[in-house]
């Protein structure tokens, strides 16, 4: 069977970063930019899988790290919703732009 | 060996009174404060006596000689086996002398503020600030190493600024106050380096110890007396410096200019301090390193001998034209202490009078803190009375005050050295010791104490003779015509303050008679009591010529004061202006050490040292105002340093690595 060679997948992941990372700087939306981040660590999770499979495929490591960061994105979607919200009641708006507080 | 611990209570008992009525006297013991301090001193006083009499005639003695007894020694900071300072307290033939004398007058002194200071506001702290005083001088007397002496040196130094500027409410007060504080402190610092001279060469601390090292041959003599600065050897430096910070708290010229100042504190405070204790804590410091003085030659003596002669001579003719009663008793003090320095000057060239000058000289601080501290408080009674320091406003009080005229009295005949009060023999052994050492400081010494009698006379004659009649009636007239009968019967003040002027009278009538030579010499050997005879005549003629001036001038009211300042003119005109010797400081002070250092100094600190750091902050907060743009609040602008930041370093390991 004819594999698919490693440089197409990684090159499907470098496409995905740079979209996570485009929609991480463009958009204003909260949320948008929360989804943006995922596209990032997803990516990352397909470097992991890819390099396990090509460069040693009789181990586990690379499949595991994946399964950690899954649930790793999971929590930190919920911290990052239960911002969000909070941002909402106080704000009335969920544009990034609004949350200049913090500065000198 | 028995025990002496129990000599610490001597000067615990007065710090017990200072901590009790210092922390608790405003509040619970307004009235019995004095009660409270007088009554510890009593017990400490009683002890002392106690003390100084199994000293001098029971168990001081070992074969003939009196021993030297350290009664407690407490290692307190030690900095290497052979240097520590120990608190120690040391019963010697003087410190026994001494804490008779401190604790006696303190005790009069306590007594007669009961009556004196009645009514003040601040009274139980005032008793407490004379706690504090007569702890820390029984202490410089007690204490058997040098730092420990010099401890108790700034407390005494402290204790008296506390009492000067007593009425702090007084501008005078304050600038009196911090006088004596800077000026005493410009020579302790002399002390302090003497010290550090003396212990470094020694390689003690301990008086004992350094006496001992300093007059016998060894490595530690060697090194001291070898080594030299400027030409003299460093034991003269040390020396030298030491006598530096006695003549400071002893007030000796060029530094005596604090103690007339120092007269605003309460009289009584004067009586104790400034007359009768603090101001011979330096001749009791010299006594202290005797041995290394004699040792170390004539140079360094001389320069005691000189400077307690001129000082007793310029302050005998300062105080024949002052006119505040208390400056007057001021400078008799200091020309008094002059006296006691120049006699322990006087050592080793006569032969057979060495050690003549040490009896005389501790003699003398004996009897002169009987009549001096008796002078003042009659002083601070017949200011009670007048309600003036000046001494025009007084006249023609004897009848008024008959009690404090008897006593002013016989304190005047005792310092005039008219025989037998006790004045007399003190000073017959003093001018005995000048005699056989140097002519020309007899000569001074001679002179001197007629002038002694003059000043007293000219004193006592103004305050109790002068006006008569009806400027006395004229005083009692203060508190009204009608209830003059009752204040006349009251004029001296309260019981109280009677006590203390009969018994100090007493001390100043018998003092004289103790067997001094016997008691105290500078080896603890009893020595026999030299004839006096013949050679008083000269000083007791020139002090009844004195007396007899005194008597002509100012019994009577009239111009011949005025006549004969006129006569003398310019040296009046000199002496009245205290030789201008304030005006001289104030002129190195002002003019050129605040021109020539202050102010260079205040330029450098101001425009340098403050540019410095004004330099460092205004930079600081340039480049955080150019770099505060960066926190932007917008997190998206962090995301993209972030990014930035970690494009670069991924593009910089790229570059390392391949």
């Amino acid at each position: 069977m004819n594999q698919v060679p490693l440089s197409h997948i990684l090159f499907v992941s470098t496409a995905l970063f740079f979209i996570g990372m485009y929609g991480l700087f463009t958009r204003r939306n909260m949320i948008t930019m929360l989804m943006s981040v995922e596209l990032i660590l997803n990516s990352v999770n397909i470097n992991f899988v890819a390099f396990n499979k090509y460069l040693y495929p009789d181990k586990l490591e690379g499949v595991f790290f994946t399964l950690f960061i899954i649930a790793i994105a999971a929590a930190e979607a919920a911290v990052a919703i239960a911002i969000i919200i909070n941002l909402y009641r106080n704000l009335h708006s969920i544009d990034v732009e609004a949350t200049d507080e913090m500065k000198f | 060996m028995p025990n002496y611990a129990y000599i610490v209570l001597i000067p615990l008992l007065p710090l017990a009174a200072f901590v009790l009525l210092g922390l608790f006297g405003r509040r619970y013991f307004r009235r019995s404060s004095g009660m409270i301090g007088t009554a510890l001193l009593l017990v400490a006083t009683g002890l002392a006596l106690w003390v100084a009499y199994g000293y001098f005639f029971d168990w001081g003695k070992l074969n003939g000689a009196y021993q030297r007894i350290i009664a407690l020694d407490a290692p307190w900071l030690s900095f290497s086996p052979g240097l520590s300072i120990d608190m120690s307290i040391v019963l010697d033939p003087i410190s026994v002398m001494m804490i008779v004398v401190v604790t006696f007058v303190s005790l009069m002194v306590h007594i007669f503020s009961l009556g004196y200071m009645k009514g003040e506001e601040r009274f139980a702290t005032y008793y407490a600030f004379l706690g504090l005083f007569t702890f820390s001088m029984l202490g410089l007397v007690l204490s058997g190493n040098i730092f420990e002496t010099y401890i108790f040196w700034e407390l005494v130094g402290c204790s008296s600024f506390l009492l000067i500027g007593y009425y702090y409410d007084r501008p005078t007060a304050v600038a009196a106050a911090k006088k004596a504080f800077i000026v005493t402190r410009f020579a302790d610092l002399g002390f302090l380096i003497g010290i550090l001279i003396l212990s470094f060469h020694a390689g003690t601390l301990d008086f004992r110890m350094l006496i001992q090292r300093l007059t016998e041959p060894g490595p530690q003599l060697a090194s001291i007396t070898g080594a030299s600065f400027l030409g003299i050897s460093l034991l003269s430096w040390g020396l030298v410096l030491v006598f530096v910070g006695g003549a400071g708290k002893s007030a000796l010229f060029p530094l005596h200019i604090w103690l007339p100042d120092a007269m605003e504190g309460p009289t009584p405070v004067s009586a104790l301090i400034h007359a009768a204790t603090m101001v011979v804590a330096g001749v009791y410091l010299v006594a202290r390193l005797y041995p290394v003085y004699a040792y170390a030659g004539p140079a360094v003596l001389n320069v005691v001998l000189y400077v307690g002669a001129l000082s007793a001579f310029l302050a005998a003719i300062i105080a024949c034209t002052q006119t505040d009663i208390k400056r007057v008793l001021a400078y008799s003090t200091m020309s008094q202490i002059g006296y006691m320095m120049f006699a322990l000057g006087t050592w080793h060239r006569g032969g057979e009078a060495a050690g003549l000058g040490y009896t005389a000289s501790m003699f003398h601080l004996f009897t002169h803190a009987f009549f001096k501290a008796l002078l003042f408080l009659c002083a601070g009674v017949i200011i009670h009375r007048v309600h003036s320091n000046e001494m025009k406003d007084m006249g023609g009080l004897r009848r008024l005050l008959p009690l404090t005229h008897g006593c002013f009295l016989i304190a005047c005949l005792a310092i005039a050295g008219v025989p037998p009060f006790s004045g007399f023999f003190s000073k017959e052994e003093i001018l005995l010791a000048a005699w056989h050492a140097n002519k020309l400081v007899y000569g001074i010494g001679l002179f001197t104490s007629g002038l002694t009698a003059f000043y007293m006379f000219r004193l006592y004659f103004s305050v109790f003779w002068g006006k008569e009649g009806g400027e006395s009636g004229h005083l009692a007239g203060g508190a009204g015509s009608s209830a003059g009968h009752s204040h006349d019967r009251h004029s001296e003040g309260p019981v109280s303050m009677k006590i203390p002027l009969v018994m100090l009278a007493l001390g100043a009538l018998f003092a004289g008679f103790v067997p001094f030579s016997r008691l105290v010499t500078y080896n603890g050997r009893p020595e026999e009591t030299h004839g006096i005879g013949v050679f008083a005549i000269a000083p007791v003629t020139l002090a009844l010529v004195g007396v007899f001036i005194a008597g002509f001038m100012y019994r009577k009211e009239g111009d011949r004061p005025a006549r004969a300042a006129a006569a003398f003119g310019g040296l009046y005109r000199f002496a009245y202006h205290k030789f201008y010797i304030d005006e001289i400081y104030s002129f190195i002070t002002k003019k050129i050490i605040f021109n020539l250092i202050g102010r260079p100094a205040a330029w450098i600190d101001r425009n340098m040292v403050d540019g410095v750091m004004n330099l460092l902050a205004t930079v600081t907060a340039r480049i955080s105002a150019g770099i505060k743009g960066f926190q932007s609040g917008k997190v998206q602008d962090y995301a993209l340093y972030f990014f930035t930041g970690i494009a670069g370093l991924a593009v910089l390991f790229i570059y390392i690595y391949t």
